[in-house]
């Protein structure tokens, strides 16, 4: 999150005076962190958010206005920030600390630690924000999400200045900008303010991204809320199984990934200069096609488990002490179960059917997905109780659950390990939603990288920008369209790609996945007889 | 089992080896003296400027070559003894084949200027020159100025790698305007300003006379042709074409002529002999193109092609149509067909140019003026289909009929600002005022 390159080569006043005001803002944070108390912490906190966003739009402009429109990536192996340097290691640091205090500890940034049990510290300087916005003292969430959102912002407006002369990146970072600050972040909030008792619900963020929006509390939240908690609650249903596959067969998954996401937010933003960091390796590939479906499994069974065992009551009451009345669900144990193991049989059939060819040497493990899926569901059938599920207490598999996938692993690694893993560790080893996504994006998408002709001239820069590590070297050289689960069409490649090769397209299912061994100007006859095969 | 020996790990002898051994178990051995593993050539400039290390620039991990069995020798091969089937390395090693191939590629161009070979003096070819510019000119303190000799694609090349580094640059180019030998001169003058507006220090009509030594053998400054000025510096780039790195065979049996002469087949004068990539010489030349074809796609071309000879089935090196690419500093350049310099073109060839008022964009159309058939494009700025215009000039569609549908083979990303409206009219109108 740091603008700080100390070892940055040549660079000018401006920037060093940029820098200067935007550690003089991260200082007064700090300051905070020690628990100084500012007079006026509306005007401190304003001075120090103020001055790191004007830090870093000083320092951006100063960067690339004044150079021609282009590439900008001199140096990035050198920089020791940018190249796991020295300086890189101790950002990560700095990052994965930030994260273990906020997830694990956030009594030290000051949180309910006065008498009366107001904040102190760090999260006491965001009180007259948070009071603004939803008329509450803020929490250690409040904090990062503020910080969060005016990361994403400031080198959000990094990021366009850096590619001013691609619309497309342009265009994809004003909507990340967007969807963080109004979504994620000011929505929520004034949510609140309307008192309604509706949970926090970033609208962007669906299951299984949020692992949590199917839980007990929220689901309470949404029945007892009206209309408008009904609504949320059957959106929340829709963005996943309508909205979602039906943007992706059209988009592929960058509709969500580089457009909408946070987590894709700041990846893109905070995170760009770290994106090469991502290991291309054929052994890095194999890792993440375990782990990512390890995890989308693992996060169905767990949504499947939790839901199960509340809907196992039947209901619920609420409402004050003498007045309480109890909720049914519509929906009972049992028809979920064999809902979703009927869903889940329909989907595996279908696709083993029609769509083997794609699947390759994949469908093993896709079949080894699905019958682990179906043993958790007979199990859960016959022993699941609304107290165990698994045999084990539900809450403390709950709590093992958010503790694994939610903190350690989005968080601590994904977004601490910027400098080292590069900045998208976490959406390409771990994100369930990702591995939705990409599912449907190698099966039932429009959205391929088109390869032009011949032209590839294995230079490598498409490889070494991918974020997501896919080697689209390997695709281009061979004139093959590049057509990966993982990608989430940042389009970094054809950006940096100095022959014009890629392009991000839409297009037509046919020939979409195009295996091909000569290419485009060579002899025809001799392109027709080894490629026909 | 059949012994394949290949001279040279570029991109033609790797393509060769990768395809020999998709259709065939044969033994495959390749030798080079430059690195252990393939890389790639064009993206030298990458590593330098700190986009890439250079591990990034191999397109494949070291793995591969065993698993495919693809055996790697790393040695200078000095002699070519034909009659025996042997090579003998520097080394004092020698290796036995059944079938020899070529591809040694290329070497940079010295026209025997005074001082060509002093320290700090160096091409841009081979691993080495890059790791000697990183010896020479590390920064601006060790390297206050450069120059570069020679107006080619190298050359530009070099200028934006000292440039990354904000090494001053003086760029001395033989032509009038930028590449003109081989650019309309409506697009080189465009580079031209470019290449200035980078605050490279661009020469035209200017020529080395020699690099000057300082007293401990590395160079001091350069003295230009035309008007006798002194420039000092620390580093010299020679940048001024590449021709075939054939030397090493002078002594044997294979008929040379500046490369390795090949006929179709790209057999040369000796059974069980070939040659491929930039060292191969057509006894003549195919269509347009030159009898040595030193860029990339060409040598991965013969390398598809030969292998197919090698695996039995014997098939003529016999490309489609010419194509291209390269970038000039932050201007993409891409190119189908034919479309030749002022100096080159035919009498019946006619150019349509048109170019976008921020100097950063423009294409040039060829075109039979008597015909009217489409020869060519050359496109700046623009990314375009290859495939597309692939199709039409086996279609032989005439002009008109690519300017109105121009717009099908656009390649530029998503939402950039298209200009296929603002072209066609600009050529409607040079048609009225023609
Ligand atoms: C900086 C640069 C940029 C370029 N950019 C482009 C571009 O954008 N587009 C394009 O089309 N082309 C480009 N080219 C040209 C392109 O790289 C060459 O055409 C291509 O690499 C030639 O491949 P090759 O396999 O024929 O030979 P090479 O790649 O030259 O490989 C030959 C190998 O053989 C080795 N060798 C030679 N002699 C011996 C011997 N006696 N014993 C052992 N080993 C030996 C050499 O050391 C070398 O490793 C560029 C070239 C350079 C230098
Ligand atoms: S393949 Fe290209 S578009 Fe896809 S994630 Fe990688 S860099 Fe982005
Ligand atoms: S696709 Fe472009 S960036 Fe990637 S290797 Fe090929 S030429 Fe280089």
């Amino acid at each position: 999150m740091s603008l700080a390159r100390p070892d940055a080569l040549n660079i000018t006043t401006k920037q060093k005076i940029a820098l200067a005001l935007g550690i003089v803002g991260l200082f007064i944070l700090t300051l905070a962190l020690f628990n100084v108390n500012f007079p006026n912490k509306g005007l401190f906190l304003t001075l120090a958010l103020g001055l790191i966003v004007v830090g870093t739009i000083l320092y951006s402009r100063d960067a690339y206005l004044n150079k021609l429109e282009g590439i900008k990536n001199d140096g990035q192996w050198f920089k020791s920030v940018s190249s796991r340097g020295i300086w890189g290691w101790i950002l990560g640091v700095i990052l994965t600390a930030f994260y273990i205090v906020l997830y694990f500890f956030a009594e030290y940034l000051g949180l309910g630690q006065g008498t009366d049990g107001s904040n102190t510290g760090l999260i006491r300087l965001f009180d007259p924000l948070s009071q603004l916005l939803s008329g509450r003292n803020a929490s250690q969430w409040f904090v990062y999400g503020t910080l969060y959102t005016v990361a994403i912002l400031a080198f959000g407006y990094k990021f366009i200045l850096k590619y001013r002369h691609n619309r497309y990146q342009q265009l994809r970072t004003v909507s990340v900008m967007f969807f963080q600050l109004a979504f994620a972040f000011l929505i929520p909030e004034f949510m609140y303010r309307l008192n309604s008792g509706i949970p926090y619900y970033d609208l962007k963020n669906m299951w299984p991204l949020s692992y949590y929006n199917f839980e007990q509390y929220r689901i309470e939240g949404f029945l007892t809320t009206g209309n408008l908690g009904l609504i949320m609650l059957i959106f929340g249903v829709l963005s996943i199984f309508v909205i979602s596959p039906i943007l992706t067969y059209k988009y592929g998954k960058r509709w969500y990934c580089s457009w909408v996401c946070g987590c894709g937010g700041l990846a893109e933003t905070v995170g760009d200069p770290f994106r090469h960091l991502s290991s291309k390796k054929q052994s890095a590939w194999k890792l993440e096609r375990w782990l990512i479906h390890t995890v989308l499994v693992f996060s169905v069974i767990m949504t499947v488990a939790v839901v199960s065992s509340y809907l196992k009551a039947g209901g619920f009451w609420t409402g004050e002490e003498g007045n309480k009345r109890f909720i049914e669900y519509w929906l009972s144990n049992e028809a979920f179960l064999i809902g979703i193991g009927i869903f889940l049989t329909i989907l595996f059939v279908g696709v083993m059917v029609f769509k083997r060819n794609e699947l390759g040497k994949d469908a093993k493990y896709g079949a080894i997905g699905y019958f682990v899926v179906i043993a958790a569901l007979v199990l859960l059938f016959y022993t699941g109780t609304t107290e165990e599920i698994f045999f084990i207490k539900s809450y403390k598999l709950k709590s093992a659950y958010g503790f694994y996938i939610g903190s350690i692993f989005s968080g601590v690694i994904g977004t601490g390990f910027y400098p080292i893993l590069g900045s998208r560790a976490w959406c390409r080893f771990g994100c369930p939603m990702a591995g939705i996504l990409g599912f449907q994006q190698r099966l039932f998408s429009k959205f391929r990288i088109t390869t032009n002709g011949g032209q590839c001239i294995s230079c490598g820069n498409c490889s070494n920008s991918c974020e997501m590590g896919i080697d689209v070297r390997h695709y281009a050289q061979k004139g093959e369209n590049i057509v990966r689960s993982s990608c989430v069409g940042c389009g970094i490649c054809s950006a940096v790609c100095p022959r014009g090769v890629l392009k991000l397209e839409n297009d037509g299912m046919e020939g979409r996945i195009n295996p091909t061994e000569v290419l485009l100007g060579n002899d025809v006859d001799l392109m027709k007889l080894v490629n026909q095969k | 089992m059949e012994h394949i020996v290949i001279i040279g790990n570029g991109i033609s002898g790797v393509t060769l080896a990768r395809h020999v051994r998709k259709l065939s178990d044969k033994k495959i051995t390749i030798i080079s003296a430059e690195t252990d593993y393939f890389f790639s050539r064009t993206a030298l400039m990458y590593v330098y400027m700190g986009h890439m290390k250079f591990e990034h620039t191999q397109p494949y991990e070291n793995w591969f070559w065993d698993k495919n069995r693809i055996d790697l020798v790393k040695a200078y091969v000095k002699n070519v003894e034909t009659k025996s089937k042997t090579l003998y390395f520097d080394n004092g090693g020698s290796l036995q084949y059944d079938k020899l191939i070529i591809a040694t590629g290329s070497k940079p161009n010295k026209f025997g200027w005074p001082g060509q070979d002093l320290d700090g003096v160096m091409g841009m070819y081979h691993k080495q020159d890059l790791d000697n510019l990183e010896k020479y000119a590390p920064n601006n303190q060790v390297c206050k100025h450069a120059v570069i000799v020679g107006g080619g694609l190298i050359g530009i090349e070099l200028a934006e790698m000292l440039n990354s580094r904000s090494i001053p640059v003086t760029f001395l180019v033989r032509e009038s305007n930028f590449w003109n030998g081989v650019l309309p001169e409506g697009e080189s003058g465009m580079i031209s300003r470019h290449i200035k507006n980078h605050h490279i220090d661009l020469r035209l009509s200017s020529n080395l006379k020699e690099i000057k030594s300082d007293e401990n053998g590395k160079v001091k400054s350069i003295i230009i042709e035309e008007t006798g000025e002194e420039i000092a510096c620390d580093v010299v780039g020679l940048t001024a074409g590449v021709s075939p790195n054939v030397d090493f065979l002078k002594d044997s049996d294979i008929e040379l002529g500046r490369g390795v002469k090949v006929n179709r087949f790209l057999e040369t004068n000796i059974q069980d002999v070939y040659a491929i990539g930039d060292c191969a010489e057509q006894h003549e030349a195919i269509g347009n193109r030159r009898p040595i074809e030193a860029v990339w796609y060409t040598g991965r071309m013969m390398g598809e092609t030969l292998a197919q000879t090698l695996c039995g089935n014997r098939i003529e090196y016999k490309p489609g149509h010419w194509f291209n690419s390269a970038k000039f500093m932050d201007i993409e350049y891409q190119t189908y067909g034919w479309v030749f310099s002022e100096r080159g073109k035919k009498d019946f060839e006619q150019h349509f140019h048109w170019r976008h008022d921020d100097d950063t964009k423009c294409i040039t159309v060829a075109y039979n003026k008597n015909t009217n058939a489409f020869l060519g494009i050359n496109t700046f700025g623009i990314r375009m289909r290859h495939e597309t215009f692939d199709k039409w000039l086996t279609e032989k569609r005439d002009v008109d009929y690519v300017m109105h549908n121009l717009s099908e083979a656009n390649f530029d990303p998503e939402f950039y600002s298209r200009f296929e409206k603002d072209i066609l009219t600009a050529y409607k109108n040079q048609l009225q005022t023609a």
